[in-house]
């Protein structure tokens, strides 16, 4: 009873703390502006960086007009028109309007925003920046198409809440303990780069676990691995090996982006060096944590307690399979795949990837279903899919095999039902 | 011995379970319809159905598809006696040097079984793995279309495609 009451006063007190400011924003941008060519380009890459485009274009819709849906545990919310229509688009919000959007996630009529645009990390995002994305969008060709609504069963009052328990707006703090470059990391990939979106898991009411943070997450129903010191990748990554990676969709040593990280390493592909390079310094120190946490593993008896990571220490445990699935899992490796990824056909040797040594065989999956695509019109990593080649039940016995011949790791448990969701999320065949 | 069902008809492979489906249907089997293209899955000229739905024949290995149901081309029609979606394909005259079209034709029959009338997107997205090196994908997707209008009508008909 007492707790009860006390929640309710929280939640009073919350709801009293983060009403949303009444009425709209001071007035609407200057009209005839012109914005500095440069402050244009800087935008531009950083939107690119932001990755706006992705989330704020539907399929084969015009860039930046929005009306992709995002679907979340709570609903489907469509993403805005974030072009400069006046009616439809965001042409009627001032520099003022926009940058509140960005560190306060409320829009120009006053409302909040629902936090699947990722304003808790671009409340990090200096005001420069911001203008400089502002002046980028505010000089795209204006579409006008309106935004579908959402169906989401959070009403919007609800996000006050939200923002009391996880929202903290303002810049980050520089960590002195680093140099330039790291830092610099830092606030792209906790900023505007919003990695931890997909790459941070997140509570029951979907704000990313502080604590966990870069711990690895999902993203469309593909796993997102960890980037911190809990780095499935089998060979830790270097700094010059994630700028390449970010850069191109591709390194040779870890293998291609796939799923939702594709579009992020498109998008990284047009932006300055410097930028992909810090975002890598920043990343690799994250990860590095990892050697001295195998470190201490290895110096435990294997899976002991005390051992740093349990992931890691559990590769040594007894990870059989039943042996019929491991036989036919053996078998259809040695023919539908061993050609490619093991026969020097460029194919990534599949211990060195993650989608073997992961927690989850969301990614495994979904590659094997839909293979990988270059985007259209483009170079890049390829793969065929095998959707309709394999059946449920020599799929899930190839998936099993190749935990543990290359996972070296416990088998997983739910292969089935991650074949029955990854079938379902892609019915049509859609495979690019 | 591999037990592979071609177009309802069960056939004994003495073969190295390796073997790609596509040399076994060419070689063995004498069915020419599929064709080689690339070898990778990235053109589509190898395109049968297995269970109903389009595959890559040349990526294929016979060990997967033991007693699974296997349609190639010859499996609509004969040239005396076209199926419908072939003969949409000869009255919208959509080969030029047709080396694509059994795999086209293919990947299209397994998108009419299991949806009838599809839009145009639908189509498109559906037929995006298929290429061809000619350009007559317009010809193509009029050909897709026309006969999802002859297959609906002959199935309403009672006469079943």
């Amino acid at each position: 009873m007492i707790g009860v009451l006390a929640a309710a006063v929280v939640i009073a007190f919350v709801l009293a703390r983060h009403a949303a400011p009444a009425g709209a924003a001071a007035s609407d941008p200057p009209p005839g502006a012109t914005y500095d060519p440069a402050l244009v380009n800087k935008g531009a890459w950083l939107s690119a960086i932001g990755n706006c485009s992705t989330c704020h274009t539907a399929d084969k819709g015009a860039t930046f007009a929005g009306g992709r849906p995002l679907s979340t545990p709570f609903g489907t919310l469509y993403a805005t028109n974030i072009t400069p229509d006046p009616d439809t688009g965001i042409g009627r919000w001032s520099p003022s309007d926009f940058l509140r959007a960005m560190h306060q996630g409320i829009d120009k009529e006053g409302q909040n925003l629902y936090p699947a645009f990722p304003y808790d990390h671009f409340t990090h995002v200096a005001d420069d920046d911001v203008d400089a994305l502002y002046a980028f969008l505010m000089t795209r060709d204006p579409v006008r198409m309106q935004t579908p609504a959402n169906r989401i069963m959070v009403p919007r009052a609800a996000i006050s809440v939200w923002k009391a328990l996880y929202f903290k707006p303002g810049p980050l703090a520089p960590d002195a303990a680093h140099d330039a470059s790291w830092n610099r990391g830092r606030y792209l990939v906790d900023g505007l780069g919003h990695c931890g979106a997909c790459h941070t898991p997140r509570n029951a009411l979907g704000a990313e676990k502080e604590r966990e943070d870069l711990a690895g997450g999902t993203a469309d129903g593909w796993r997102a691995p960890a980037l911190n010191e809990s780095s499935p990748a089998p060979l830790l990554w270097t700094v010059e090996q994630i700028a390449t990676y970010l850069r191109a969709g591709f390194d040779a040593a870890h293998g291609t982006a796939a799923g939702a990280m594709a579009p992020v390493a498109h998008n990284l592909s047009t932006v300055p060096e410097s930028e992909a390079n810090a975002i890598a310094v920043y990343i690799a120190s994250r990860m590095a944590a990892r050697g001295e946490a195998r470190a201490t593993a290895a110096g435990n008896a294997a899976g002991g307690p005390g051992a740093a990571d349990p992931e890691l220490s559990a590769r040594g445990e007894d990870s059989s399979i039943d042996p019929r699935q491991a036989n036919d899992g053996d078998a259809i490796y040695r023919s539908a795949c061993a050609g490619c990824h093991d026969g020097g056909r460029r194919g990534i040797a599949l211990d060195h990837s993650t989608s073997t040594t992961d927690t989850s065989p969301a990614n495994l999956i979904r590659v094997t279903l839909d293979g990988i695509h270059p985007r259209e019109g483009e170079h890049g990593g390829m793969m065929p899919a095998f959707r309709g080649a394999l059946d449920d039940t020599q799929l899930v016995s190839l998936v099993a095999f190749l935990r543990t011949r290359f996972g070296h790791a416990p088998a997983w448990q739910d292969v089935g039902s991650e074949v029955a969701k990854a079938k379902r999320a892609n019915e049509d065949g859609k495979s690019s | 011995m591999i037990t592979l069902k071609v177009n309802d008809r069960a056939h004994e492979i003495d073969a190295d379970p390796k073997t790609p489906l596509l040399y076994v249907l060419r070689n063995e089997l004498g069915l020419n319809g599929a064709k080689f293209g690339c070898g990778l899955g990235q053109c589509g000229a190898c395109t049968v159905m297995v269970d109903g739905e389009a595959v890559f024949s040349c990526l294929t290995p016979i060990l997967l598809l033991q007693g699974r149901a296997i349609k190639t081309l010859e499996g609509l029609g004969t040239a005396q006696r076209p199926g419908p979606l072939q003969q949409a394909f000869i009255d919208e005259q959509a080969a030029q040097c047709g080396y694509c079209i059994a795999g086209m034709i293919m990947r299209a029959q397994a998108l009419l079984e299991r949806n009838p009338s599809p839009t145009d997107e639908e189509i498109r997205a559906h037929m995006n793995p298929a290429l061809c090196r000619c350009g007559t994908h317009l010809r193509i997707l009029r050909a897709v279309r026309r006969a999802s209008k002859t297959m609906q009508g002959a199935t309403q008909d009672g006469k079943k495609a």
